[in-house]
C-alpha cells in the first residue's frame, strides 16, 4: 500500500513494523511528530522523558533489558544526551538501539544549526541518512540491525527538510515480532576503567568491520548518468543533486555516511572525470575523501552555511540562476510570529520590561518570542541569570538578573540550576512561566502536566514543591493575567537578597482545557471591545503586543478583532481611559 | 506525465494552507503521480508566514523548488503573493485570495499594510483574484475558504479529473466532506 507521509510518520511507521518495543523522546522541533506518531502504535511503549539524556538513558535500559528501543531528539538535544550516548558507544547493546539527531539546517526553528554528523565519528558507531520518507521507514529496521549486528548504537540523523516533507511510501506488509533479548549479566554493562579499556578495543575493532562492510552496503548504491561528473550525497542534499544534474552525472548515493565506504568511493571517482561532493552543512564527507587522497570538489563551491536547495547548488555548481519576477518587495511589511492573543505570558512581560536596571534572561520556548537581552539553551534562564549576577554584584553597577524558562524546560533542567542559585547564595529572581503544557512545539505532557505521551493520568509535579524542596525560601505563585499581581510579585521578588522563585500559573491559550485545568481556571473566554467615544489611540494596549488590537492611523483609534479575542482582558487593564470591556451583544 | 509540476501555496497560520496542500496531494498520489510535499511549521501558528510547496509528476527528486520555479503560486492572504512572488515562473500564474490579514508590525502601525498588493500583482504577473472568504460564507462556513482556494488552483492547473470527492473524504470528517464538495466547485467556477 502506498502513502503520502512526512519522514517523521515514516520513522513511526518503520518502528512499528522493525518490532520496536520501546520508544523515549523530548520534543523538539523538528523532531516531535516522530514520538507523537509511535504514540499511536500500541504495540510499542513509548514516553515524553523530561529530557533528552534521560530519554537515551532510559532506553539504553531497554535495550540492555532485551528490548528493541529508539530515543529521538533535535540537534542540540543530542548536546545533553552526548554523555551516555558515547559510553554505550562502549557498552554496545543487546537489543538494538537507534539514536535519532534531528538537524535543522537553515535555522527554521532552533538557535544553532550544528552538524550532528560529527557525534557518530566522535562516538565511533555508525551512521544512517534517509533522503525521504521511504528510506526514513527503511532504514529504521537497518539501523536496528546493524546494531544488534556491530554491538553499538546506531545514529540515524534527518534533517528538517526530511522530517517535515512527505513523500510516496510504500508500506511493509505489518509488524515483525522480535523477541527479546534475553538478560545476562554482562561486563560491557559496567563500564569501569579496567572493563572499559577492553570495550575501547572492541568499538575499534566493530569499527573496522563496518568500514568494510560501508563498501558493499546496499545502502549505498551507484546510479549510472553520464561520467563526465560523479556525485557523492546523501539525505536532503542528494534530492537537490538529482534535480540540478537529472542524467547529466552519476551519483553514489549514500545511506551509510559514517563511517564512509571510503574504498567504493575510489573506485567510483576512478570511473568519473570529476568527483563533486553535495553535503549540508560542514564539509565532513569532503574531508574525509581528501585525507583518502581522492581529489574532489566540494565546499570551495557549495556554502557550509544554510539550508541548501536546489537554486543554491544550480548557481554554485552550474553557473544557472532561474529567471523570476523581479519587483520592489519593501512594501511587503514584516509577519514575524508573535505571541498568540490571550496568551497568558503578555501581562507577565508586560510589568517585566517596566524594571529599570535589569538584564532579562530567558530561555527556549515561546517566551522567547518577548524582547529579552540574553538566551543560551534550555534550561540556561537560571544558571546564565546568576553567573551574570554574581559579576554585576562584584562590578558594583547595581544590576539586577531575572532568570525566566517555562514548565516543561524547568523540568528538563531547570532545576538543577535552580540549586545552582540556591547552593551558591544567589540573588536572583527565577520565573517559571508555568502555561501548563509544552508550547512551542504544540502541546506535548510534561512531568507538570499531569498525563503521559499516551494520555493517561499521572502525577502532576508541583514546581512551587520542587523550588521548596530545592531550598528556595521565597515561593509565590500568581495569576500573569493580573497585572496587579504581577506587579507586586515583581517588587517582592526583587526585593531580597536571595534566590527568589516565581511561578506565573495560567493555561496556554491554544491549550485544550483537562478537567483539573477546567476546575482550576474555569472558563474565562470571553470578547472585548472598543468603545470609539473613549479611545483616545494613545496606544497603550497596542504596546502589549497583542495581535487581535488593531491600531488604525485614519481613525487614530484601536479595534479589537473578536475572531482572537478570548476576553484576558491584559488590553483593559492597561487602558488609561476605560475605554474596553466586555462587548455587549 | 513525464514533466515536473510546481504549486506554492501560501498565507498565515491558521489558514488552512496545510489542510488544503495535504488534500491536493491525496489526490495527486491517488491518480498515480509521484508527489513530494513540503512545509514549514514550527513557529508558523503564531501568527506567522506559511508556504507549502508540492510537486508532482513522473518523479519527483527534491521536495522544494527555488526562484522562478513555481508554475502556480496560490495564495490565500493578499500581501503574501508579493512576498513569494520571486517563487514564481516568469510565465506563471497567481491565484490570489481577496483578503488581507494585518501583521504585528501593521497592527501596531510601524509599517503599512500595502492597500495595493492586487493592483501590484495584476501588473507583475497573470493573476486571478477571488473572493474565497466570502464564496465559503455564502456556502455556509468561511472556514471552507482554504478549500474554495484550492478549487481555483485545480482549475488553473487543470486537475479537475482527479477523484477529489476521495481525497476530501479521505482529509476530513465525514460531516464536511459535502460542505467542501460545495467549496471546490465555487473554487473552480470562480476563475473559469
Amino acid at each position: 500500500m502506498k502513502c503520502l507521509m512526512t519522514g517523521n510518520e515514516a520513522i513511526a511507521r518503520g518502528a512499528w513494523e522493525a518490532g520496536v518495543h520501546y520508544a523515549s523522546a523530548y520534543p523538539g522541533t523538528p523532531s516531535t511528530e516522530i514520538l507523537e506518531n509511535i504514540s499511536g502504535y500500541k504495540e510499542i511503549y513509548s514516553e515524553w522523558a523530561p529530557n533528552e539524556k534521560v530519554a537515551l538513558e532510559s532506553a539504553i535500559g531497554a535495550s540492555f533489558a532485551g528490548g528493541r528501543a529508539i530515543a529521538s531528539m533535535k540537534h542540540v538535544g543530542l548536546n545533553v544526551a552526548a554523555d551516555p550516548l558515547f559510553t554505550s558507544a562502549y557498552t554496545g547493546v543487546n537489543g538494538g538501539l537507534m539514536v535519532i539527531s534531528a538537524d535543522d539546517p537553515g535555522l527554521h526553528s532552533s538557535q544553532d544549526e550544528q552538524d550532528n554528523r560529527y557525534y557518530a565519528r566522535a562516538a565511533k558507531i555508525a551512521m544512517l541518512e534517509p533522503s525521504d520518507s521511504q528510506e526514513a521507514k527503511d532504514f529504521v529496521r537497518i539501523a536496528l540491525e546493524l546494531s544488534e549486528q556491530y554491538d553499538m548504537p546506531v545514529m540515524m540523523r534527518l534533517t528538517t527538510r526530511v522530517c517535515h516533507s512527505k513523500s510516496v511510501v510504500e508500506l511493509g506488509d505489518g509488524r515483525t515480532e522480535i523477541p527479546f533479548v534475553p538478560y545476562q549479566k554482562k561486563d560491557k554493562f559496567n563500564p569501569v576503567p579496567a572493563i572499559s579499556r577492553q570495550l575501547h578495543s572492541k568499538v575499534e575493532l566493530n569499527l573496522k568491520k563496518l568500514r568494510e562492510y560501508a563498501n558493499t552496503a546496499p545502502l549505498n548504491s551507484i546510479t549510472w548518468g553520464s561520467k563526465k561528473v560523479g556525485v557523492v550525497s546523501a539525505g536532503a542534499a542528494f534530492q537537490y543533486a538529482r534535480e540540478i544534474y537529472g542524467d547529466s552525472a552519476s551519483y553514489l548515493k549514500l545511506g551509510l555516511t559514517f563511517p564512509l565506504p571510503i574504498e567504493k568511493i575510489r573506485d567510483f571517482a576512478a570511473q568519473v572525470d570529476q568527483l563533486i561532493v553535495i553535503e549540508e552543512l560542514e564539509p565532513i564527507m569532503e574531508t574525509e575523501i581528501r585525507a583518502a587522497g581522492i581529489p574532489c570538489i566540494g565546499k570551495d563551491q557549495i556554502p557550509n552555511e544554510g539550508e541548501l536547495n536546489p537554486d543554491i547548488l544550480r548557481k554554485a555548481l552550474l553557473g544557472e540562476v532561474h529567471e523570476f519576477i523581479d519587483f520592489d518587495a519593501s512594501v511587503v511589511a514584516a509577519r514575524p510570529p508573535v505571541m498568540c492573543a490571550g496568551c497568558p505570558h503578555r501581562g507577565f512581560f508586560h510589568e517585566l520590561h517596566k524594571l529599570k536596571n535589569t538584564i532579562f534572561v530567558s530561555d527556549i520556548g515561546c517566551y522567547g518570542l518577548a524582547p529579552k537581552d540574553i538566551a543560551i539553551c534550555m534550561g540556561g534562564g537560571f544558571s546564565v541569570a546568576h553567573g551574570a549576577q554574581k559579576v554585576f554584584n562584584m562590578e558594583g553597577s547595581g544590576k539586577r538578573c531575572v532568570g525566566m524558562m517555562g514548565d516543561s524546560t524547568f523540568f528538563h533542567s531547570g532545576m538543577t540550576s535552580m540549586l545552582e542559585a540556591v547552593y551558591n547564595r544567589s540573588n536572583v529572581l527565577l520565573v517559571v512561566l508555568d502555561n501548563r503544557i509544552t508550547g512551542m512545539t504544540g502541546h506535548q505532557q510534561n512531568p507538570g502536566s499531569g498525563f503521559t505521551l499516551s494520555g493517561e493520568d499521572t502525577n502532576c509535579t508541583d514546581i512551587a514543591e520542587v523550588a521548596s524542596a530545592l531550598g528556595v525560601k521565597h515561593v509565590k505563585t500568581i495569576n500573569p493575567l493580573k497585572l496587579d499581581e504581577v506587579k507586586s510579585a515583581l517588587q517582592w521578588g526583587m526585593s531580597f537578597d536571595e534566590p527568589a522563585v516565581l511561578i506565573t500559573r495560567w493555561p496556554c491559550v491554544l491549550k485544550k482545557l483537562s478537567q483539573a485545568d477546567q476546575k482550576e481556571f474555569g472558563s474565562y473566554k470571553a470578547v472585548n471591545a472598543v468603545d470609539p467615544n473613549k479611545c483616545i489611540g494613545c496606544k497603550a494596549c497596542v504596546r502589549t503586543g497583542c495581535p487581535a488590537i488593531e491600531y488604525h492611523a485614519d481613525t487614530k483609534k484601536v479595534t479589537i478583532d473578536r475572531g482572537q479575542c478570548v476576553g484576558c482582558d491584559i488590553c483593559t487593564q492597561v487602558c488609561p481611559q476605560n475605554a474596553i470591556s466586555r462587548e455587549v451583544k | 506525465m513525464s514533466e515536473v509540476k510546481n504549486i506554492l501555496l501560501c498565507g498565515v497560520g491558521g489558514q488552512g494552507t496545510i489542510l488544503a496542500s495535504k488534500i491536493l496531494s491525496t489526490a495527486l498520489v491517488a491518480a498515480g503521480y509521484d508527489v513530494k510535499m513540503s512545509e514549514i511549521h514550527g513557529m508558523s501558528q503564531r501568527g506567522g508566514s506559511v508556504v507549502t510547496q508540492v510537486r508532482y509528476g513522473e518523479k519527483v527528486f527534491s521536495p522544494i523548488i527555488g526562484q522562478g520555479s513555481a508554475d502556480i503560486l496560490v495564495s490565500f492572504e493578499s500581501m503574501e503573493a508579493l512576498r513569494y512572488l520571486s517563487a514564481l515562473r516568469k510565465d506563471g500564474s497567481v491565484v490570489v485570495n481577496n483578503y488581507e490579514i494585518p501583521t504585528a508590525t501593521t497592527l501596531s502601525g510601524e509599517e503599512q499594510y500595502p492597500a495595493d498588493s492586487i493592483e501590484r500583482l495584476q501588473k507583475l504577473a497573470k493573476t486571478y483574484v477571488l473572493d474565497a472568504a466570502k464564496i465559503a460564507a455564502e456556502l455556509g462556513n468561511p472556514k471552507s475558504m482554504n478549500v474554495v482556494l484550492l478549487g481555483a488552483l485545480v482549475k488553473r492547473m487543470g486537475l479537475e479529473s482527479l477523484d477529489w470527492d476521495a481525497a476530501l473524504t479521505a482529509c476530513m470528517k465525514p460531516q464536511f466532506v459535502e460542505l467542501n464538495q460545495k467549496a471546490l466547485a465555487a473554487g473552480m467556477a470562480a476563475v473559469a
